[in-house]
């Protein structure tokens, strides 16, 4: 199953390497990382996807605990949770066929953010499922370049998840 | 002990506040706070300053021959003392040469905090002489390790450093400190205490689990214990025994465990997995309640065989670290907190277990299958050998253990009543640690006997230490198992490559006796059991070190034997034993 962590760690330097070189030494599987500022000055949080039953998801969790610049794990993926990633496309496009392209792309409200002469940049967030859709349906243009962030997310309600 | 000198001289300085220190006075004057006495390590170019300030400073410094005998050494005196081991080294290839160590503490959660120089902060990162990404290097080695980039932050670092190696699940850690901050100025303001966010161990058992722990416990009809090296680390040996004692449930220490429950117990099956006893073997697969301690269910204990592994059993497991419980095994009642801790809790009223029936067929197994060798008159028998240094030691020694045969063999047949004697490389199994780790185990224990057993290969991985026993007049008793051999790998290729026997033949020397002269220490030989009595004798009654080139049998193999990949059922008990 597919797992979506929340890490509150140290903002230190290298906490990204410490979290990613256990999790790949420990032989866990890391869809994405993502990595940003918090709530709280001097923590970061960490967003994570990876796959395991729930065995591992519970030496996941237990494993990065052990990693004194990690204050918290969360696994999101029991409550309600908001879920996102940005993508960034370069797609083929000439004169003709741009308009057809912004109206692929509007549905998903996503955006043409930069023009070129033979090519345009879609940008669209979503979760994973809107993303790969939008890819699939961008494909027969031509992709020329993705780039993605990674999944974000947060936990919905006023309330945070225990931990 | 702090030097009087010094401890006086920073009373004084109490008063005078506003003085400040370079890093590197700033680092040996928070080591003193910390109460350590005695640092080992090797100097270089990035350490200069550390050094310079330790020429004033007057602790006690052990000058190894090379990266790894120090950290070694340290790590011996750790395991006696419980105290963290402290290691100095230089960057590059200083700080290199301690990552077999700082592996091995890892592995077997020696406490540890290696201090390492490196480059100045304007030369990191750009293959500057001597730089090596020690931090980054360690990482997955560690329990935590810091690069320290300003002076101001050191003795918070210091001290979180010696609060992390020596609290919960013990381990190493590293301090990388580049030259410019050991060189700039700071006031000296050492904390007492630290709190650190991400670092807060469950110590006290939850008391649901205990009252669960009971009830599997008084319904038991064939319970177990298998203990292991937290029982040793938490000091938790008495309670051990009172916890058997009382609820009538037989042990099985794992090798980080021996001596952490006596071997002259009656409770006692020995150990088990790849070369444990019958006893304690069958003890596992049969059992109905598995009741692991300060044990990490490694595979050299389940041979990896989950299938066969305490298959009928419920399994509860006590053990500090959270993140062991339900590693390795399915785990009914799981219990983090202290070792200690947790059993003091648990024998308040602990019911006695349904054994009676159990306890005699254990009894059975233990007389029907013991460990045997076959005798010789020709040739000196290694068994025989460990045996005798048993018998005529009372079991009262500490004995270290370098990598292969000879382990196993102590491990079996050397009966340690005590916790924190045996003292053996376990999860990393690492060549090279036994010598190393007796002499950092005479300097924390001066008093006691100390024996190092070690193997014709594994000795002359860090022999060059002899230069310490000899300066420092540790009378260590090295027992070299000479089978002029890699013994361990000869056996693994007679069983399982059709004895071609690929580059272990050692036959080429050196001559260990003269070895040891060259160092000043005295040298003996013995080839019969006859020359092994005399000569033992003559090696206690010598006041400094001594190494004994027992020239063994090199054929023998240790048995019973589990092959890797068959379960704990299918023991080779060795086709030539009576
Ligand atoms: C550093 C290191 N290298 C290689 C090994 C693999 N190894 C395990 S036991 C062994 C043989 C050890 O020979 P010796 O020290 O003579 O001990 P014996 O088995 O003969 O008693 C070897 C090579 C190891 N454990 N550690
Ligand atoms: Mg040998």
């Amino acid at each position: 199953m597919r797992h979506i962590l929340s890490v509150l760690v140290n903002d230190q330097p290298r906490v990204l390497a410490r979290v990613a070189n256990l999790l790949g030494r420990r032989n866990f599987n890391i869809e994405s990382i993502s990595v940003g500022e918090s709530e709280e000055p001097g923590l970061s949080r960490m967003v994570i996807v990876t796959r395991g039953d729930e065995r591992t998801m519970e030496q996941v969790s237990k494993q990065l605990h052990k990693l004194v610049d990690v204050i918290k794990v969360q696994d999101l993926s029991s409550h309600p949770v908001v879920a996102r990633e940005l993508m960034l496309v370069k797609v083929g496009a000439g004169p003709s066929t741009r308009t057809e392209i912004a109206g692929i792309v509007e549905p998903f409200r996503a955006s043409v953010v930069d023009v070129g002469s033979n090519s345009i940049m879609v940008q669209v967030t979503g979760d994973r499922e809107k993303l790969d859709a939008l890819l699939d349906l961008l494909r027969p243009y031509g992709i020329k370049e993705i780039a993605r962030t990674g999944v974000t997310a947060l936990s919905r309600g006023p309330i945070k998840v225990p931990s | 002990m702090p030097h009087p000198a010094i401890a006086t001289d920073d009373r004084k300085e109490k008063v005078t506040e506003q003085k400040e220190y370079t890093g590197s006075e700033i680092l040996l004057r928070c080591l003193i706070r910390e109460g350590v006495d005695t640092l080992f390590g090797y100097p270089g170019g990035a350490v200069l300053p550390i050094y310079d300030s330790l020429y004033h400073k007057g602790i006690r410094h052990i000058l190894a021959r090379h990266e790894q005998g120090a950290i070694h050494m340290a790590e011996g005196y750790a395991r006696i003392t419980g105290k963290p081991g402290v290691v100095i080294a230089t960057s590059g290839p200083g700080a290199t040469n301690l990552v077999t160590g700082i592996a091995n503490a890892q592995m077997d959660s020696i406490p540890l905090v290696c201090i390492t120089g490196n480059v100045p902060q304007n030369l990191i990162g750009t293959d500057a002489f001597q730089e090596a990404d020690i931090t980054g290097i360690t990482m997955p080695i560690t329990k935590h390790n810091y690069f320290v980039t300003d002076v101001r932050d050191l003795p918070r670092v210091v001290k979180e450093a010696f609060v992390i190696a020596s609290t919960g699940r013990p381990g190493p850690v590293l301090i990388d400190i580049p030259k410019d901050v050991s060189n700039a100025k700071a006031h000296l303001e050492y904390p007492e205490k630290v709190s650190i966010r991400g670092y807060q161990p469950t110590t006290d058992p939850h008391p649901l689990q205990l009252q669960k722990l009971h009830a599997a416990i008084a319904k038991a009809e064939r319970p177990v214990i298998l203990a292991g090296g937290g029982v040793v680390t938490s000091g938790a040996d008495q309670e051990l025994r009172d916890f058997a004692e009382r609820t009538q449930i037989p042990v099985t220490t794992t090798l980080m465990g021996i001596g952490g429950f006596s071997g002259n117990h009656p409770l006692w099956m020995g150990m088990p997995g790849m070369h444990g006893t019958y006893a304690a073997n069958h003890a596992l697969l049969e059992c109905d309640l598995l009741i692991g301690i300060g044990v990490r269910f490694d595979d050299r204990v389940t041979m990896g065989r989950l299938d066969k592994f305490a298959k009928g059993a419920k399994i509860a497991h006590i053990d500090i670290d959270p993140a062991e419980i339900g590693k390795n095994v399915d785990t009914y009642i799981p219990i983090v907190g202290d070792v200690k801790r947790v059993l003091q809790e648990a024998l308040e009223g602990l019911p006695r277990s349904r054994s009676e029936g159990w306890l005699k067929r254990i009894e059975d197994w233990k007389r029907q299958y013991p460990l045997t060798f076959r005798p010789s008159e020709k040739t000196l028998k290694p068994q025989w050998l460990i045996r005798h240094l048993y018998e005529t030691t009372g079991g009262d020694a500490i004995v270290t253990t370098d990598v292969g045969q000879h382990q196993m063999w102590v491990a079996q047949y050397f009966r340690f009543a005590k916790p924190r004697s045996f003292i053996s490389s376990g999860g990393l199994g690492t060549m090279g640690f036994g010598f190393p780790a007796a002499l950092g185990a005479q300097i924390a224990d001066p008093d006691r006997l100390v024996i190092c057993v070690t193997g014709d290969g594994g000795f002359q991985m860090t022999s060059q230490e002899l230069a310490i026993a000899a300066l420092e007049n540790l009378p260590v008793k090295v027992v070299v198992v000479n089978n002029r051999c890699l013994g361990m790998v000869r056996q693994w290729q007679e069983v399982f490559y059709q004895e071609r026997y690929s580059e272990v033949d050692l036959s080429g020397g050196p001559d260990f006796v003269k070895l040891a002269e060259a160092y000043g220490v005295k040298g003996l030989r013995a080839r019969t059991e006859e020359e092994a009595k005399r000569v033992w004798q003559e090696a206690l009654a010598h006041p400094g070190p001594v190494v004994i080139d027992f020239e063994v049998d090199p054929e023998e193999n240790v048995y019973p034997m589990v092959a890797p990949g068959s379960g704990l059922d299918e023991m080779m008990m060795g086709d030539e034993e009576t």
